[in-house]
């Protein structure tokens, strides 16, 4: 072993600083964590920690705020991005941005969801989707795939029963007020890195009043799809994917930037 | 010729023992251990010498629980 | 003397809300308040900056106050009765996280879509919670345009002073009803920042967390014991009460709000006829008078009260006499106001045995 590679200018990667020291509840493998982490990373490289604002949904990342060492606000079931409103409207200065699940954002809360996307509101919405309602043991979210299983599609679901996946970041994208919209993940190495960017591009694109930032996180469950965290990013490679396909939704035209 | 050199600490206390780690490290460097923490996961543990600080392991890692160290070395 | 106007009730609400140095108002049209929301669209912006922003739902109005109330702001929004319905949820989380901010429900008649004429029917709703879990807004009943103008500027103070929501319960008359009011001279919006403010965490102070949940059953225990002590200190210190000619009345009439004037004005009636009659008041009613009503309950031959609902006051008014004297009572619903000659009609009725 090397004496003098453990030296500070050798260090290439560590725990970001905003993300609290503490371990988090989410299951072993979730892409709840992984994003956490980034977006933490996304602050520290950007020093924004004073200026950030997030708002926590209700799912499994209702307690986001026990991690992220920066001011939150915890709101109820859907109605994150009208609290994001609520904050970026009197504090047009800092940096706001709701942190939400495919139930929180695409079932229950799909009006405000659309809706401050419509008005343009000048934040960033961070979407996690995997398909499933985690928190209260794997029911079928509105983002459940055709034939998947959850304990209350146990068959499969059946889309003539019980209605198509919906494909929330292709709606936003139609609207006016979205400035940036893209899909991306977080099981490999390489996409961590993408998604990454993409949350970094998008606190820069709010600093510059552009519109609504959606960012949905194609994500796995490996609890509730019940399988193994390295086994559920297979499946999501095989099932998620070809249905939510990843990259940009819309970009903002080159004149912009 | 420049050769790298890396190393990977484990912070033991907020592994989960998920493995995209193990699944992601190119030199095999990580591997599930024998042991458990205090939230009873066992933990990922360090096996061979070759890591070049590539930080796929921490990048991947939900837990943020991996640190990576690399060097270049003049041969 | 401050600025004397001719306003509508909505209007003065709104006037009052720029005046009061408000910095948000989120709100969704609704009859019998939308004057509220239209007055400050035109007004509030180029006045004193105060952002205005029209929701899709009241659902998310309440939202919105819920996160820009959460940074130390002072927020409001107004609706009437089916939109304050929608409001409840957010309230309930709004209470627990004990963020400060107005609201004023314009009532009109329900149940369910109802009536977009006045109403007194959500007084229950307004004083014992109204969405889950317990937790009380403090609600001031105002009877007049002047009072709702002077309500806005102490709600947002005793919102503050509690960190707490405070609710001005009106009605449809009086939203609709043009007074005389003077107005106050405008308030600076104040560029203080509450301690527990989320605004952005500087490095010299812990992250502050606005958030109404608590997974261990001791801690969240230990916050409703700290809601309920803040709601003892409320009824020890905000309790008020308007009384008129009580000391020495055979009969006491007792309403809040609008009805409050028709009694007033059905006291004369009696008066003509010898009868003296005491008027008692809730101004809040949350927190609720009982006192003033034991104090007279075994010195009066009874308390005739009288609402625009199916007697939801009454069950507080009973709580106060605690059955030392007769409660008669006289509702009207659906929309519909009692005159003062029915008033005293049914009072000689329900009393005196029928007409003298």
């Amino acid at each position: 072993m090397n004496d003098t590679l453990h030296l500070a200018e050798n260090l290439v990667y560590k725990r970001p600083k905003t993300l609290i020291n503490v371990a988090m509840h989410y299951c072993p493998g979730c892409g709840h964590s992984t994003t956490h982490k980034i977006l933490c990373e996304v602050i520290d490289e950007l020093n924004i920690q004073s200026e950030v604002i997030g708002v926590a949904p209700v799912g499994c990342s209702v307690i986001a705020y026990d991690y992220l060492n920066i001011d939150m606000q915890e709101a109820a079931h859907g109605r994150a991005s009208a609290v994001a409103t609520g904050i970026k409207r009197v504090l047009p200065e800092k940096l706001v941005f709701s942190y939400q699940g495919d139930g929180d954002l695409a079932a229950i809360g799909t009006a405000e969801t659309l809706h401050t996307c419509n008005r343009g509101e000048n934040i960033l919405i961070i979407f996690i989707n995997n398909a499933i309602y985690g928190m209260t043991g794997g029911q079928m979210a509105p983002t459940t795939l055709e034939n998947m299983k959850s304990t209350t599609t146990p068959f499969g679901r059946n889309v003539r029963k019980m209605g198509y996946p919906i494909k929330m970041t292709d709606l936003v994208a139609t609207l006016p007020g979205t400035y940036y919209v893209t899909r991306q993940s977080v099981h490999t190495p390489a996409n961590v890195r993408k998604t990454k960017a993409a949350i970094k591009k998008a606190f820069e694109y709010q600093r510059l009043d552009r519109g609504t930032c959606f960012i949905e996180v194609v994500s796995n469950c490996p609890s509730n799809w019940k399988m193994t965290p390295v086994d559920s990013n297979k499946w999501l490679v095989e099932n998620m994917l070809p249905f939510y396909s990843l990259g940009d939704l819309k970009v903002p035209s080159k004149e912009e930037n | 010729m420049a050769k790298v050199k890396g190393d990977v600490i484990i912070d033991i206390d907020v592994c989960k023992g998920c493995l995209l780690c193990v699944d992601v490290c190119p030199t095999k460097t990580l591997a599930p251990g024998t042991k458990v923490n205090q939230k009873g996961y066992i933990y990922v543990v360090k096996v061979n010498d070759d890591c070049t600080g590539c930080t796929n392991c921490s990048t991947i890692c939900p837990d943020a629980a991996i640190t990576v160290y690399r060097e270049k070395i003049n041969k | 003397m401050g600025e004397l106007k001719l306003m509508k009730g909505n209007e003065a609400i709104a006037e009052a809300a720029i005046r009061a140095g408000a910095d948000a108002y989120f709100g969704y049209p609704i009859t019998p308040q939308s004057e509220v929301l239209e007055y400050l669209a035109n007004e509030a912006e180029k006045r004193t900056g105060m952002v205005i922003l029209q929701a899709e739902s009241e659902v998310a109005a309440i939202n919105m106050v819920y996160g820009a109330g959460g940074t130390g702001k002072k927020v409001m929004t107004t609706s009437s009765s089916p939109g304050i319905s929608l409001m409840q949820e957010g309230l309930s989380y709004i209470a627990c996280a004990e963020i400060p901010c107005l609201l004023v429900n314009v009532v009109r008649g329900g149940p369910g879509l109802g009536t977009i004429q006045p109403g007194q029917s959500d007084y229950l709703q307004a004083t014992k919670g109204g969405g889950h879990g317990d937790y009380k807004l403090l609600v001031l009943a105002p009877n007049s345009i002047q009072e709702m103008v002077d309500f806005v500027k102490e709600g947002f103070d005793l919102a503050f002073k509690y960190r707490n929501p405070v609710l001005i319960l009106t009605d449809g008359v009086l939203g609709q009803m043009m007074e005389k009011v003077e107005l106050f001279d405008q308030i600076p919006r104040s560029k203080e920042i509450p301690s527990w403010a989320t605004v952005g965490k500087p490095p010299n102070r812990e992250r502050n967390i606005l958030t109404s949940l608590n997974l261990q059953p001791e801690l969240m225990e230990k916050h409703n014991e700290h809601l309920q002590a803040k709601y003892r200190e409320i009824e020890k210190n905000e309790i008020r009460v308007e009384t008129i000619n009580c000391e020495g009345a055979d009969y006491i009439f007792t309403s809040f709000g609008l009805t409050s004037r028709i009694c007033i004005k059905a006291a004369q009636l009696a008066k003509e006829k010898g009868i003296k009659i005491g008027i008692i008041r809730p101004i809040t009613v949350y927190p609720f008078p009982y006192e003033t009503y034991a104090k007279y309950a075994d010195k009066v031959k009874g308390f005739f009260d009288v609402e625009m609902n199916a007697g939801q006051m009454l069950e507080d008014v009973k709580l106060g006499v605690l059955g030392k004297a007769p409660i008669k009572f006289h509702g009207r619903m659906g929309g519909m106001v009692p005159t003062p000659d029915e008033v005293f009609h049914v009072f000689e009725e329900k009393f005196l045995g029928g007409k003298e």
